[in-house]
């Protein structure tokens, strides 16, 4: 659906995008995460047609950005960091201004307003100042304005920046059920919850390029956990004793104390068993209490913390 | 570009800014009116609409301060300019909805030659040739403003620079009608906008003052659209 070519764009001497190339296919929703000014934007604002690309290509269902735009323009429904809204329309006069540039043949206009406004929410402030309105439903406006002629790819620029935990949560299941239209949807987001929560897949970009691209799942390696941290109310000789009796249990060090009484354990798995079954039935037999049993492995956090680790230096 | 014009059109008069241009126009065509026609009992109309092509200095970048920088300032441009729309018909829709409150705002003086047609003898086409010049000229200054508010994103900086380019344009003219002959003073008689206004005053509509507002018009429509393009590659 869409195919991002080895796409560049540089500011005078600084490159806010560096030889970016990526697929998505249609149906997918792609989580575009990076930090704050890493080119998640920029990138967006290329391929919807905002800004040109100082070299590359992107294609959206076989046009040029460059040689097609109003084609490629058609087929996206865009919501900027800041939504575009005027602030002295009311909410209905600006969708409906929307619908119109966006093509929306002018009998359906009215009937697919309504339905949008539904499906977001906002039909009940339809007639108030768009200026007026909170934060939150400013943000849905938006969403509705770049879901306006149902287009087939969406692209999110940071829909739940600045919002509070309700509305986050609201907003992200919009986004997961208009995902299930078989909607193209790319969001992007520096907050990681956000991404492993709705999309299928992730793009990271660090320093205007592409550091990685997977799934969610083979991201965060679904395998076992190969280092478990373990604290266990009970005597250390006795409990490092029966835990390296455990069957795929390759070593178990004390790694300090945390809380009375007890102590942490760092255990070592050969990787091919889970341990955790083995590791629990052991303990409670000695009637050592597991208070907290915890994987080690990476989770989407570390790896991105990993990924985009900016040697050279902060902004 | 319906749309977009529109649009424009009724931000205009959801605002005060069209009546306020509007009641400006007629209150000064009222003052110019009882001066030069109804205290001197005068039948000739255009001398006012001479005397009002001064007000462009000012009612001129009220009209076109809002219509580009605006969009860019609260970035409601990047949902017109990711819409599947051309950006001439964008461009084109907000210099039509600026001419279209002009021409409003000319219809609602048309009372004041009608007065005098009630009143006295009005050389019918004397005045229509007149306002034909006035509209056109006007056409030039609102191209003018258009296109200095594509260059800002502050509303101010447009109506400053606006105001200075039209009061510019006015001085050139003075010091244009004051200079000797010579090859420099024909180039700028040559790009001169009143001289070409004088022809209408006369009640003469030429072909080639016609064709000069129309074509100083596209040009500054133009260059606007090319200031919006060309900084879609640098920004």
């Amino acid at each position: 659906m869409i195919e991002v070519e080895h796409l560049s764009k540089t500011y005078g001497k600084k490159r806010a995008v560096n030889d970016i190339s990526f697929n998505i296919n249609a149906g997918e929703i792609v989580g575009f995460l990076g930090r704050n000014g890493a080119g998640k934007t920029t990138t967006m604002n290329i391929m919807t047609g905002y800004i040109s690309a100082t070299s590359g290509t992107v294609r959206v269902d076989g046009y040029d950005v460059l040689k097609n735009p109003l084609e490629v323009k058609k087929r996206i429904g865009y919501l900027p960091e800041h939504p575009p809204l005027y602030f002295d329309m009311t909410v209905y006069d600006y969708l409906m201004f929307c619908a119109e540039i966006k093509g929306v043949i002018r009998d359906k206009r009215r009937a697919h307003i309504e339905q949008i406004a539904e499906t977001v929410g906002v039909s009940q402030v339809m007639d108030r100042i768009v200026g007026n309105l909170s934060k939150g439903y400013k943000q849905r406006v938006g969403l509705s304005q770049a879901l306006i002629g149902n287009p087939p790819v969406l692209i999110l620029d940071e829909p739940t920046v600045g919002l509070d935990p309700k509305q986050i949560i609201s907003i992200r299941k919009l986004i997961k059920d208009i995902g299930k239209k078989k909607q193209t949807i790319i969001v992007s987001s520096h907050i990681l919850s956000e991404i492993a929560e709705v999309c299928d897949r992730v793009i990271i970009i660090n320093n205007g390029s592409l550091v990685a691209q997977d799934k969610i799942s083979s991201i965060t390696q679904s395998g076992l956990p190969t280092r478990l941290i373990v604290r266990v109310l009970g005597q250390e000789k006795h409990v490092k004793k029966e835990l390296r009796e455990v069957y795929g249990i390759k070593s178990v060090d004390v790694i300090g104390m945390r809380e009375a009484d007890s102590l942490d354990y760092l255990i070592e798995t050969n990787g091919t068993t889970d341990v955790r079954k083995g590791v629990f039935n052991t303990l409670s037999r000695m009637n050592a209490p597991i208070l907290q049993l915890r994987s080690l492995d990476a989770t989407l956090e570390d790896i991105f913390m990993n990924l985009t680790d900016d040697k050279e230096g902060e902004e | 570009m319906f749309y977009i014009w529109k649009k424009e059109l009724k931000a205009y008069f959801y605002s005060p800014i069209g009546y306020v241009f509007i009641a400006i126009y007629m209150f000064v065509t009222g003052v110019f009116f009882y001066i030069s026609n109804l205290q001197l009992a005068s039948a000739d109309f255009v001398q006012v609409l001479e005397a009002l092509t001064l007000m462009f200095i000012v009612t001129v970048p009220v009209l076109t301060m809002r219509l580009l920088s605006e969009e860019r300032r609260s970035k409601t441009d990047q949902l017109l300019l990711t819409a599947p729309i051309k950006l001439t018909a964008i461009v084109l829709g907000k210099y039509f909805a600026a001419l279209t409150v002009f021409l409003i705002t000319i219809f609602c003086t048309f009372i004041y030659p009608a007065i005098i047609g009630v009143l006295g003898e009005l050389d019918m086409a004397v005045v229509i040739a007149g306002y034909v010049g006035f509209f056109l000229m006007g056409s030039v200054m609102i191209a003018i403003g258009v296109f200095l508010s594509s260059v800002t994103t502050s509303q101010l900086t447009a109506a400053i620079a606006t105001l200075a380019a039209i009061f510019s344009i006015y001085i050139l003219d003075s010091i244009i009608a004051g200079m000797s002959d010579s090859w420099f003073s024909s180039v700028l008689r040559s790009i001169s906008v009143f001289s070409r206004f004088n022809d209408f005053t006369m009640g003469i509509i030429g072909l080639s003052p016609i064709i000069y507002f129309i074509s100083m018009s596209l040009i500054f429509v133009f260059l606007t659209i090319r200031v919006i393009e060309k900084r879609r590659w640098s920004e």
